[in-house]
């Protein structure tokens, strides 16, 4: 007779079949059978978090930043409403998660039982699919599917709660079996004629540009490397959205810098400008394209994407193409290769106009500031921490806020999963947990958050995680005393009513650090800030630094709201030269 | 343009709605009728109306037929939106002016009257494939099967004849000829 294994048990088979070597998660009453399984995988390592918002956000840094799976653990009832943000947040920003939710035995199920809740009618709308297990014989057959859910297409959250009388049941465990199609979802539905198309267009165009997304990351480190080999066979401009930053080098002359409402000025010109449109991995969100209707109104545009719905859903697009990126990007340098050899030089007349005119608004130099002495300027903290970080191999996580921008801004990428950040749902207190789970998927590399004072705060327990299993990340605090975007907003919006946008009483950073348990230090003039930062790069323990940066500094170049690329707000300094100063600026 | 107060862009201009037939085959599993139902609310689709029931049973297969209104990119995304689903195996499409599909929808109508006017009611319903359900003295239960402008038409023009209660269900759509939607 085969071996009998309890609900517990198989949990863990499944996991070690997916070869799962951490999870985070949070014990409670309806988990505590795999809690007590949990001592004999030794192969699988909990993280015992202080929220389970931080279990969520800690998978979601370890995903991000290793390309595998991030897996969480938590209890019924509360503990599954508090890790919805952290679903909601990698749903939207395509982050493969497997959330396992205890529940209360099924016999009490809808009787409003202690810590009941519905967990899958909660998290129906914010995971890519869901299960109760009802039958322990169906236990592993949905662990493993829920694996290959998250992981597959376009990857996303899942989640699976088991109850906690099907966690005792026992069954028989088979082994693992990778099945090859899933329900009919198929993701590469290109064919050579859309690549030719493809070949096409590029070959004509004239003002062309590559707008690069979160796809180019998902689908690989061998799909960054495909691009790169693609951009520079082409000579085409390339910017990126916020989460496709390190996918192209940043220093390279061909990047444009990110896009957006945060955007820079060359960026947003050219795809205003644009006759060509490459979109890889991207999805045409509100923040990138400003006001729809003015979207770069003269390209044509091609879009690459794995997931069909996707594709014409903010903008409409003349050349679809549905498939994941590394395979569409093989099959175009193939084809380009054997039709146009050496297409960057015998191309290169065909678009030096269009590189003149990208010079031209290049030297606007739209990420400039006014630098000062007495106080550090946070774009000056930021190019501070690149210039003495760039030598190392630096994972950069955020929280959300101008801090973010400013680090999208200044910081520059070269390789792609060493750029966290939450930018779909925008969830203030991401970039703490998931620099806890960067630095457990990269126990040697350096992990550093840059965070804003208001978001830290969010999800400040988890400092306590990071002593606990000596994880030395470095909490970089642009403290500026404000919820600095939403006053930026309330200036330029709002006819300077800051309201609520202050915080009165903020802790004393560097005792809290100590409190923790860890190491706090300040940086209070820019004269001070790099021997503090390089203090701060040779502790080998975390750190929480409080840089006290200028109150009143917001984040440009700008599109503000309801306008087009071609309608950008620049910085203090351009706004000088055209006299927009005080009122005006609020009128933009 | 005026100063938007606002961290969004402003809607642009409308397009035209159609009304769209929209036939999903999904698993018959726990919860698969909120998804598909979660969705249309989640995004902001309309439902007006909805028909669900298992087709067969060998495959565990049930069939969704929503009648929806969009512009052509909301309509499309709908479907697309349908596809990702888990448990969806194939989503068809049919506006509603399409003539290679049947659309029908089923009404009972309840009349509590004198005979007369009982007579009468099952006169005018005589297009619509009328049976008699069931019959008393005072009253009749009568079935038709129409389209659903019909069914409201007939429902407003009966109350004459004592119509008391109305029961219908959503509609149902197949497509003409020896073709079938694969």
């Amino acid at each position: 007779m085969p071996k009998l294994y309890s609900g517990a048990e198989i949990v863990f088979k499944c996991l070690e079949d997916q070869n799962v070597s951490h999870i985070f998660g949070y014990p409670g009453g309806a988990v505590l059978p795999i809690y007590d399984e949990l001592k004999n995988f030794n192969s699988i390592k909990h993280i015992l978090v202080r929220h389970e918002q931080g279990a969520g956000h800690a998978a979601e840094g370890y995903a991000r930043s290793s390309g595998k799976p991030g897996v969480l653990l938590v209890t019924s009832g509360p503990g599954a409403t508090n890790a919805v943000t952290a679903l909601t947040d990698a749903y939207m920003d395509s982050v493969p998660l497997v959330c396992i939710t205890g529940q209360v035995p099924t016999h009490l199920i809808g009787t409003d039982a202690f810590q009941e809740c519905d967990t899958t009618g909660i998290t129906r709308p914010c995971t890519k699919h869901n299960w109760l297990v009802k039958d322990i014989n169906d236990l592993a057959e949905i662990m493993h599917k829920a694996f290959e859910v998250a992981t597959t297409g376009r990857p996303g959250p899942v989640l699976v709660d088991i109850p906690k009388d099907i966690q005792f049941q026992k069954t028989k465990y088979k082994n693992y079996r990778k099945v090859k199609k899933l329900n009919g979802k198929s993701h590469d539905n290109f064919s050579q004629k859309n690549i030719d198309e493809l070949i096409k267009l590029i070959s004509k165009a004239k003002k062309p540009i590559f707008y690069t997304g979160g796809g180019v990351i998902n689908s690989g480190p061998k799909a960054s490397e495909l691009l790169r080999e693609l951009v520079y066979a082409t000579g085409f401009p390339i910017t990126s959205t916020l989460q496709g930053l390190g996918c192209f080098p940043a220093d390279d002359n061909q990047f444009l810098g990110m896009l957006g409402m945060h955007g820079t000025y060359e960026a947003n010109n050219a795809m205003y400008s644009c006759d060509l449109m490459i979109n890889i991995g991207a999805r045409f969100d509100d923040r990138i394209t400003g006001k729809i209707d003015e979207f770069s109104p003269k390209s044509k545009k091609v879009h690459i994407d794995i997931d069909p719905s996707s594709i014409n859903k903010n903008v409409k697009v003349d050349l679809p193409i549905v498939g994941d990126i590394k395979s569409v990007l093989t099959s175009t340098l193939k084809t380009l290769k054997k039709s146009k050899k050496n297409f960057s030089k015998s191309n290169k007349h065909q678009i030096s106009n269009w590189w003149e005119k990208i010079q031209k608004w290049r030297s606007k130099r739209s990420l400039d500031y006014i630098g000062s002495e007495e106080t550090i300027k946070p774009q000056y903290a930021i190019e501070r921490l690149y210039e003495l970080t760039k030598d190392r191999d630096t994972y950069i996580t955020t929280e959300v806020g101008q801090h973010q921008m400013w680090a999208a801004q200044h910081y520059k990428f070269n390789k792609p999963n060493r750029w966290m950040t939450s930018g779909g749902l925008g969830t203030m207190g991401y970039g703490l947990p998931a620099a806890v789970g960067v630095q457990i998927a990269h126990p040697k590399k350096l992990v550093v958050d840059i965070a804003g004072e208001a978001s830290v705060l969010m999800t400040m327990q988890e400092m306590s995680t990071a002593v606990q299993y000596n994880l030395p990340i470095k909490i970089f605090i642009l403290n500026n005393e404000y919820m600095g975007m939403v006053r930026q907003w309330q200036e330029l919006l709002h006819d300077k009513n800051y309201s609520e946008s202050y915080t009165a009483a903020l802790p004393d950073f560097v005792k809290m650090a100590e409190a923790y348990g860890c190491v706090g230090m300040r940086a209070k003039t820019p004269e001070e800030l790099d021997d503090k930062i390089i203090d701060m790069l040779n502790t080998d323990r975390p750190v929480i630094f409080d840089c006290l940066v200028d109150k009143q500094e917001n984040c440009f170049p700008m599109i503000p709201s309801g306008k087009p690329h071609n309608q950008m707000l620049l910085g203090p300094k351009d706004q000088k030269d055209k006299k927009i100063t005080g009122k005006g600026r609020t009128l933009v | 343009m005026a100063n938007s107060k606002s961290a969004y862009s402003i809607a642009g201009k409308k397009q035209k709605n159609d009304t769209h037939i929209i036939v999903v085959w999904v698993d018959n599993e726990a919860g698969v009728l909120a998804r598909v139902v979660g969705l249309f609310s989640g995004r902001g689709y309309n439902i007006e109306s909805l028909a669900v029931a298992e087709v067969d049973q060998k495959e565990n297969i049930s069939r969704i037929t929503i009648v929806t209104t969009g512009t052509p990119q909301v309509v499309d995304q709908i479907k697309l939106q349908l596809k990702k689903l888990v448990p969806v195996h194939k989503v068809a499409d049919f506006k509603r002016e399409d003539k290679n599909v049947i659309f029908k929808e089923m009404a009972l109508f309840k009349f509590v009257a004198n005979n007369e006017k009982l007579i009468k009611a099952f006169k005018a319903c005589k297009n619509f494939n009328p049976v008699i359900l069931d019959e008393t003295k005072k009253s009749k239960v009568i079935q038709i099967t129409a389209l659903r402008r019909e069914i409201d038409k007939m429902s407003k023009n009966l109350t004459k004849f004592g119509l008391v209660s109305v029961s219908r269900t959503g509609a149902v759509a197949m497509t003409r000829g020896s073709d079938v939607f694969k």
